[in-house]
Parts: C-alpha cells; structure tokens; sequence
C-alpha cells in the first residue's frame, strides 16, 4: 500500500511533494474551471433552444425533447417513454394534456389515446443543436449589418492607425529637427490622458465636424494612438542609419526609405500594434455607444448591449451573437497567442 | 572624369572638432586610401565627400564644381559601408536593382546591369539569397556590386575589409585591386590597416586627430615619413624609436649619443649638443651580424616565423629593440646579442616630433 | 549586427498580388512628398510625416483636453462651447457642496458623491486582490511544469475579451436561473438574486473585472520572474534556503520594480472602470454600482437634459487623479529601467 502512495506522488527528478506544489496544482485546476468554464458554458448554451434554457436547473448539453411525426397530426409531437401498469416501457407521443393527465398514442397506432399521469412519463431527450440561434439575429434582426460595422471600424481604424502611426515613428526616430523633443513630449503628456476622460468635449467636436451618428466618427479619434507611435519608434530606433543613408545613395527619395526600407523592417513591430490595434478597436464600446445613435450604425459591442438590455432579453439569440463576437479575438488569439504575450510583456501596454 | 578635391574641409559636433582644415586632391582614377588610427575621423571625410554630413566649413570640389549643397543622390558617387548595409528584407537582386529603379532605368537594362555586375563579381548564383544567407565575403561582393550598378565616377569605400577574417581580407583586398584596374574608377578608401593602405593605394593620406599628417605614395611614406607619427604608423613590425641627444659634430654629419651611450654619425645638421633627438629604424634595418654601430642587448622574446625572425630585445637605456633578421636564426630568449643599425636607412625625428631632414637640407646650409 | 538576423516580409506571389495597389498607392505618394523633399530639405519632410497623426491628435485629443477645461466653467443646454454661458467655478462648487463628505446623501449632487464613493472602494478592493491574485499566479506558472504555454493562455485569454462578451458571459451564469444558482441548489443552498442584491452586485463588478483582466498583470509579472537569473536561486539551493526564504528574500525584492508598475496600471485602469460594469448591472441596483466614468457618460451625454459642464467638471477631477498616477507610473517605469540596465 505504502508503495503505491510513493509511486503516486512521485515527482521527476524523485523528489517529494511539496505542499506548495500541491497548492499550485489546486491553483491551475480551479483556474481552468474558472477562466475556461465560463466561455464553455456560453458555448453550449448558444447552441440551446429558448425553451431549454429556461429549465432549471439547467442541463449540460443542449438537449432537446424528440419530436416525431404522426399521421394525422399536422404538428410534429413530443415523444415520451413511459412506463405502463404492467411495468412495460413503452415509447409514446403526447397528443395533449389535460391537467395532470396526458392522452398519448402509439406512434405506430394513433388513433388509439391512451391516458397516462404526468408522473408515469419521462421525456425522450436527444442533443440537438439550435443553430436557427445564429441564424435567426442575422437574418431577422441588424446583427449582420453590426457585423459588418464593426468590421468595417476595425479594419479602416487598423489600417490607418498603422499608416499615420508609423509616419509619425519614422520621423520622431530617423530626422533630428527642431521640435522633435517636444512633439515627444505631448505625445507621452497624452499617454496619460485616456479617451474617458474627454468624452464630453470629443463629443462636441465630433458634432461640430458633422460625424456624430457616422462610423468615421468612431474611427478618427482612435487612429492617432500615442501607444503605437511609441511602440514602433522604439523599435525603428533599432534599425541602423546606414541602411538609409545607402538608400539615400541609391536615389531613393525620403519616402520611398519609409515604405520600401523602414516599414519593411519594422514589420514586427507593426504586426504588434496590427493585433493590439484589431482587438482594441473590435471590443470599443464607450465611444462608439456615444457616437451612434442609429440602429443601422451599431457595432457589434452596441447592438449585443442594447440587444440584452432589451425588457423581456431573449437570451438564446443574446448568447449566439456574444460568441459570434467573440470569435474573431478567439481565432487571432489561437494563432498568434505567442506573438500577443511576448508583444504585451515587452511593451506593457494592452 | 572624376577629379575631386577638398579645400580647407573642417567638421565640428557641436562643440567638438573632428576634422581640421584638410586639403586634399583626388585625381581621376586614383586610389587613395585614408589612413589613421580609430576615432580620427576618417569615415566623417568620407561622408562629408558623400554628402551624408554637411562640412562645417570649406568645399568639396568635384569635377570644378563645388558640390557642397547636392544631395548625396546628385553627386554620381557610390558608398560601400563598413557594415556593408544591405537591404536585410530584399534578395540580392533586388539589393543590386534597387538604385537603378530609383532612377526609373528600364526593366531590361536593369537586368541586363545586374547580370553583368554578378557576372564580374561572382555572384551569379546567389542572386536570389537574402543578404543573412550569405558569407561574409559574398556580402562583401554585394555591397561593393551595388556601388558599381550605377557606373560611379567615384567609389567611396569605408573599411570594406575590415568585418572579414584574416585570409578572406587578402583574397578581397587582391580582388579589390584587380577590380579598379578592371573599373577605372577613382577609389577612396578609408582603412586603420597600413598593410591594405600600403598594397592597394596609388597614394595615401594619413590622418590623425582630423588633421593631415601626411600625403605620398606608399613608399614615400615608407621612405621618408613626414614625422614620429607617420613612421610609426606605416610599417611592419612598426618602427623603433631610440632617444638620444646631438653629440656634436659637423653638418651633414652629426653625431648622436644614444641613451645607454652608444654613438651614431647621421647626415643630418648638427644642432648644439645636448639637444634631445629621436632615432627611428624599421626592425628590417638592424642585423645581429656585420654592421657598424653596435649595441649589446638581451633578448626577451623570440618570434620565428619561419623565413624571418622576429627578436624583442632590451639594451642600456632602451627598454625595448624590435629587430626582423631575414631566416631562421638560433637565438632564444635570454641570449645576449649585439645589434647593428643600418646607418643609411636611419631617420631622425625632433623634439615635437618632425623629421629633421637629411641631404638636400645639409647642403643648404 | 541586428540587421542580418531580422526577417523582412515573405515574398511570395500571392502578396505581390496583394501589395500591387499598395504600391500603386505608395508610388502616387512619393510625387508630392519629393516635391516637399526638394522644396523644403529633410525637416520639411519630418513635418511632412508628422502631419497626418498630429493633425488628427490635435483635433481628438489635444483640443478636446483644453476644451474640456473651458466647459467645465461653463453652464446651460446648449452643446457647443460659443453658444454656452459662463459660470465660473459653479460647476466645481456644485460637484462639492457636500455638508458631510462622508454622507453622499447630504451632498447637492448625491450621484457623483456615490459614485466616487463606490470607484473608492472598488479601487482598493479590486486592486488589491487583483493583484495579488496575478502575483499567485504567476508565482505559480513561474515554477517547472509541462505545457506552461497552454496554462498561461488559460489565464490569459479573457484580456482580448470585449467587456461587453465578458459581462454577458458572467450575466448568464449569474441570472436567476443561471448555472450558479443551479450549483447552489444542488448543494442544498438556496438560490440568490445576485444581481439585485447591493452587496453582492459590486462583489461581481469587482470579480468580472479581476477575471477580465489578471492574464494581463500576470503575464508583466510573470516577464519579471522569469528576469530573475536562475543561478541565485541554485545559489539560494546551495545554501540550503526554505523556499518560504527564497520566496520572500531573492523573488519578491527583485520582482518590486514590476509589481510598482503592476500595482499603478491597476490603479489607473481601476479608476475609469466602466464597460464591463455598466453592461453587467448598469450601474445598479440603485446606484450600488455606479462609478465614475458612467456618471460622467450619463450625466453629459445619456440624460434627458445633458448637463455637460457638470460632466467636464467632473471629469476634469477624474483626470486630475488619472495624471498624478501616471506620472508616478512614469517614473517608476523609469525607475525599473534604470535598475534593469545594472
Ligand atoms: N554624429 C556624431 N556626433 C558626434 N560625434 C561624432 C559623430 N560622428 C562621429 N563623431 C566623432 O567624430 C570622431 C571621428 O569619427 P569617425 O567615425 O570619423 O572616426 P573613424 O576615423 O572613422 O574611426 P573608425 O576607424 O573607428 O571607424 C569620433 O571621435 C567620433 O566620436
Ligand atoms: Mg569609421
């Protein structure tokens, strides 16, 4: 006995248990359940029907009562197992009930009802997928015209925040001119200075530029991030003067340095802020809350918000869509999980 | 055509000098190779001629024109870098035609261009390889064909060799050679190598501290170096200096006592006696046998290299003789030999360093 | 040399096919920025650069920051800043006209006492835990252990969530039907309405906003332990250190410099919290979760009547609080570069 306890709480190398590391363990499986449990959670429950995720208490998988086809009934019915007198178990459809009796029929025979006490009878229950929950809110309601804002918002907020950031970089780290400390400066003044802080003002400068109620009014005031001008100029830091002082030899013209030598070069950097600019513009939702008022507009974040925050919250098509928006970041996180720690851990900034 | 000529050039960083009024002429298709130790400014002279740094005063002339205020584009020069600075994300062929798209050349000349150059410099084969999959020397070709893609008048080079290992530098250093016979182009090239200084230039230009020190053929420097800076720097082994002090004697014959007492007869002019003085002799010039002035010394170490032997030696007064001897000898460390200073090949030096001429400076007096 | 080993982007002829309107577009570029070149040399074409980020950071940050100033002395409807009256420091006298600043209730304007009252505690709290809870787990992702990359992204991922997928995830399992009243039932308690009860509302602000974001602390945490030279801990081995010692002796004095900088992130964050909050409780029950920034949004931008001097007085405030922590932050930043480069 004694020996088999050693053997299982062997550790490679033969040392013993540590209490801390059975603290540790007992760490990372609780923050499994924690962190993981709940997406898995919204994952199988996106894929539930309305009227099972109204049971209590709920189930695991999304199961569904089965329903079959009888002649005669125009309606698909739900199909029971229910145990007769005799102690037979027998497969039934439930024509109707009537208080705390139901009259049920073989599937096989219907038209003889056979009443049966609600108590006699369980549910035949098989897994079914509601994928009419991801279907549904594209085709009856905006999600589709969100999805598409809120692709459009990324993809334009990206590109332009990697162009101007990355102008902006070249010059603050390649030319010595006059000025440069203090363009610096109120950069890194900036930095501290966070979005929520001037919503009031923004607002009205939006209105006064006429992009209140617009897209471009969500966009033009997240491009010009001090947090990615900063990122890429340490790194263009980092690229030797001789190369453009040999392309400026070649002929090349200062502009043709920045898109054919130093962008290139700094494609590391640039993919960092790529990602970071993607996910922070995908998850938005105070200013583009603030900006859009038209239905049509909404983005992803807005539309589930005001979806759920709807009085009777229909909460199987609520779930649906919150994975739906949830799976971009999913996908880029799988892939370049590496990439985003490392750039985070290097950088700092989120 | 491609003549080009410094006229009283001097730099400053700030509050810093670097170069001091340096003239210097370039004639067409000349190799002149800057030379001097690290840090005194030789890459700033050659930027300053490429048009990377603005001087702080004086011209740069090319072709009688001043060029001051062209662009380092507009010059028609080419820079090979010590780094060699290749486009690190381009292919070779795309290192090599990138200058030529810049001037918007057509597609066909361009190809036509580089397959020649990588023909001339043996790179056919590598065309498509980035520059972190090639050799050090293959690198070296590169940077040095994308200077030639575009028929310069002048190449500017800054320590080419300098990144390669010992053997690869006289392989290039020899193919270099043959490439600027090959070019007739005029060559400038900044190296702290006197040997590469010494087999590649027609002439050279020695710089200390931002200053000229010197500007000759390879063996008028060799010969007759200006001062204790020059002729300590060109030469290997480098020269050894012996102090001493004028002992008398008439002009074109002084007579010097060395510390340790030794005597020498020199045709310099005499100066009154006492006056402190440098010798200089390569440690080509000093024998072990025959010879006149003879100087008792121990040896200390023992170079053999095979077809000459190299002695470090200590004699009365001066603490450390360098001596090459031709062959192989059977001497060891702690020997005692006597070493004789080949008087015709002796060269003296003043108190502040300058040479004091021989010969034609005699005669006038 | 650093150049040499740097990858450029891959060839290929798909993305040639892909860069050739970029490069179209590039190409069209290069004519007005080599006019600037020749016209004005290499400092008008550092301006030339500069220009597009500055012009838009001017006009959506740097003008909007002085402009907030401006509104915050200023009152009425009226949206632009020529149209508004100015009212001196009214605003300001508004926001704290308190009788006893200990009782919101006491105040002019209860909301904004509450709702600083409420960023107050959450700050402290949440900081607090939340910090030590990314310091215990890096601590422990730290030791040896297989497939470290997969537990690492177990506490990670949450940080891309949107606030808004991370309050609908806990909204769901928090609802009256929801899997942990489920639990509860199970384990013969009885179910509670976690989201109506004041108590608990704010435990869960403080909770979702500790699961959303401690992958992020942990992961600058965990970049320091992993800075730490593994030859003092086989040093401290030698010596033979209890791992208690080791713990309190080599790994936390040496992880200090990151845990300030953790410890100020968190506090500045901490002070705007929003998103995640206004989604999962919209600030109630009552006002039991209503902070800052959702008191600002409301006050200026989302009621019926805007008062958006009272909420450029406010946030003006906010932002005090914001700067005096972030150039503490600054400075320690530095302060831990410094010590690295030793
Ligand atoms: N941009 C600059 N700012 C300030 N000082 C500089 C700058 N460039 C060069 N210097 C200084 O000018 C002096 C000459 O530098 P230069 O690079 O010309 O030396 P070098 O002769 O090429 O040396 P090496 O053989 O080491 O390459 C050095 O003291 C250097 O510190
Ligand atoms: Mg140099």
């Amino acid at each position: 006995m004694s020996g088999i306890a050693t053997f299982l709480t062997r550790r490679r190398g033969g040392a013993s248990w540590h209490f801390t590391d059975v603290l540790a363990w007992i760490w990372l499986v609780a923050g499994l359940l924690l962190m993981f449990g709940p997406v898995i959670w919204l994952g199988l429950s996106s894929f539930k029907t309305r009227a099972a995720l109204s049971e209590f208490p709920p189930t695991l998988l999304p199961y569904e009562t089965a329903m079959v086809h009888v002649e005669g009934f125009d309606e698909p019915l739900p199909l029971y197992r229910v145990m007769m007198e005799d102690g037979e178990e027998h497969l039934l459809v439930q024509v109707r009930r009537i208080g705390t009796v139901a009259q049920m029929a073989d599937p096989e025979a219907p038209e003889e009802i056979i009443r049966v006490p609600l108590t006699a009878r369980q549910p035949v229950r098989e897994i079914k997928l509601a994928t009419e929950n991801y279907s549904t809110p594209f085709k009856r309601y905006n999600f589709l015209r969100y999805f598409y804002n809120s692709v459009f918002v990324t993809v334009v907020a990206t590109i332009i925040t990697l162009i101007f950031n990355s102008m902006a970089a070249f010059a603050l780290s390649k030319y010595q001119f006059k000025g440069r400390t203090a363009v610096l400066a109120i950069i890194l003044a900036t930095l501290m200075v966070p979005l929520s802080v001037i919503i009031i003002p923004l607002f009205s400068v939006i209105n006064g530029l006429n992009l209140f109620n617009s897209l471009w009014g969500v966009i033009l005031p997240t491009v010009a991030t001090p947090t990615g001008v900063f990122l890429l100029r340490q790194y263009m830091l980092t690229i030797p003067d001789e190369l453009l002082e040999a392309a400026r030899m070649d002929h090349a013209s200062e502009w043709k340095i920045y898109w054919r030598i130093v962008l290139p070069l700094a494609m590391p950097a640039v993919a960092v802020l790529a990602i970071f600019s993607v996910m922070w513009r995908w998850n938005d939702f105070l200013w583009p809350l603030i900006v859009l008022s038209d239905q049509e507009l909404y983005t992803l974040q807005v539309g589930l918000n005001s979806f759920q925050g709807e009085l009777n919250v229909q909460w199987h098509y609520v779930l649906a869509m919150t994975v739906v928006s949830m799976l971009p970041v999913v996908v880029i996180f799988a892939f370049l999980q590496r990439f985003i720690t490392s750039g985070i851990a290097s950088t700092g900034i989120k | 055509m491609s003549h080009l000529e410094l006229k009283n050039v001097s730099k400053s960083f700030g509050p810093v000098g670097v170069l001091h009024h340096v003239d210097i002429e370039v004639k067409d298709r000349e190799f002149v190779v800057f030379v001097g130790p690290s840090g005194c400014g030789k890459s700033t002279l050659l930027r300053i001629i490429a048009g990377l740094e603005k001087a702080t005063s004086g011209d740069v002339v090319l072709d009688g024109e001043v060029v001051n205020h062209l662009a380092a584009a507009d010059r028609g020069l080419a820079m090979v870098f010590q780094s060699y600075a290749l486009y690190p994300h381009m292919s070779v062929r795309q290192n090599l035609s990138f200058g030529l798209e810049n001037t918007k050349t057509p597609r066909d000349k361009i190809e036509a261009r580089v397959t020649e150059i990588a023909r001339m410099l043996r790179i056919e084969e590598l065309l498509e390889r980035k520059p972190r999959q090639l050799s050090g020397g293959q690198r070296q070709r590169v940077a040095i064909g994308r200077a030639m893609v575009r028929r310069p008048g002048v190449f500017l080079l800054d320590e080419p060799l300098s990144n390669l290992d010992a053997e690869l530098r006289v392989t290039m250093r020899a193919e270099l050679a043959a490439l600027h016979k090959r070019l007739d182009a005029t060559m400038i090239y900044v190296t702290h190598d006197q040997t590469e200084a010494m087999t590649l230039a027609d002439r050279i230009v020695v710089l200390r501290d931002g200053r000229v020190e010197q500007i000759g053929t390879p063996l008028e420097l060799y010969n007759r170096p200006a001062n204790r800076f020059v002729a300590g720097f060109i030469g290997a082994p480098h020269m050894n200096f012996l102090e001493g002090r004028f002992a008398g004697g008439e002009a074109g014959a002084a007579r010097i006592e060395l510390d340790g007492g030794h005597m020498l007869s020199l045709h310099i002019p005499a100066r009154p006696k006492g006056e402190p003085i440098t010798i200089g002799v390569r440690p080509h010039h000093i024998e072990t046998q025959g010879g006149q002035a003879r100087i008792p010394a121990t040896v200390t170490l023992v170079e053999a290299l095979g077809p000459e032997t190299i002695i470090h030696a200590e004699a009365e007064g001066q603490p450390r003789i360098v001596a090459a001897l031709a062959g192989q000898r059977g001497i060891t460390s702690g020997d005692t030999v006597s070493l004789a200073l080949d008087e015709r090949f002796l060269h003296a030096f003043d108190a502040d360093g300058r040479r004091v001429a021989e010969g034609e400076v005699a005669e006038e007096m | 040399m650093t150049v040499e080993t740097r990858q450029g982007i891959g060839g290929g002829h798909f993305a040639g096919l892909l860069l050739a309107p970029v490069r179209w577009a590039m190409n069209l570029i290069d004519r007005p920025m080599s006019f600037v070149q020749r016209r004005f040399g290499l400092g008008g074409v550092a301006a030339a650069f500069l220009a597009p980020n500055m012009l838009v950071f001017g006009i959506f940050v740097l003008f909007p920051m002085t402009l907030n100033v401006a509104y915050s002395f200023t009152g009425g409807g009226a949206l632009f800043l020529n149209n508004r009256v100015f009212v001196g420091t009214l605003q300001y006298e508004t926001l704290l006209a308190c009788r006893d600043f200990l009782d919101a209730a006491s105040c002019r304007e209860d909301r904004f006492w509450r709702a600083v009252g409420n960023t107050g505690f959450f700050v402290v709290v949440q900081v607090t835990a939340l910090v030590l809870v990314s310091l215990a787990t890096a601590l422990v992702l730290n030791r040896e252990m297989r497939a470290r990359g997969f537990w690492r992204a177990v506490f990670f991922f949450p940080v891309l969530l949107s606030p808004v997928v991370v309050a609908l995830i806990w909204k769901w399992i928090l609802q009256r039907n929801g899997l942990l009243n489920a639990a509860l039932l199970e384990l013969g308690f009885e179910p509670v309405l976690w989201l109506v009860n004041r108590g608990w509302a704010m435990f869960w602000a403080i909770f979702l906003s500790i699961w959303a974001h401690l992958g992020f602390y942990t992961l600058i945490l965990l970049a320091g332990l992993q800075a730490i030279p593994r030859d003092l801990y086989e040093a401290a081995e030698m010596d033979g250190a209890p791992r208690w010692r080791v713990l309190t002796r080599i790994t936390l004095p040496l992880l200090w410099p990151n845990m300030v900088v953790v410890i100020l992130l968190a506090l500045i964050r901490a002070v705007q919290v929003f998103d995640e909050v206004f989604v999962l409780t919209g600030g109630g029950p009552g006002t039991a979760t209503l902070f800052l920034v959702q008191y600002i949004y409301e006050t200026g931008l989302a009621q019926q009547v805007r008062n958006l001097g009272l909420a450029s007085a406010a946030s003006i405030l906010m932002a005090v609080v914001l700067i005096v922590l972030t150039l503490i932050q600054l400075l320690a930043s530095a302060w831990r570069e410094r010590k690295e480069q030793r």
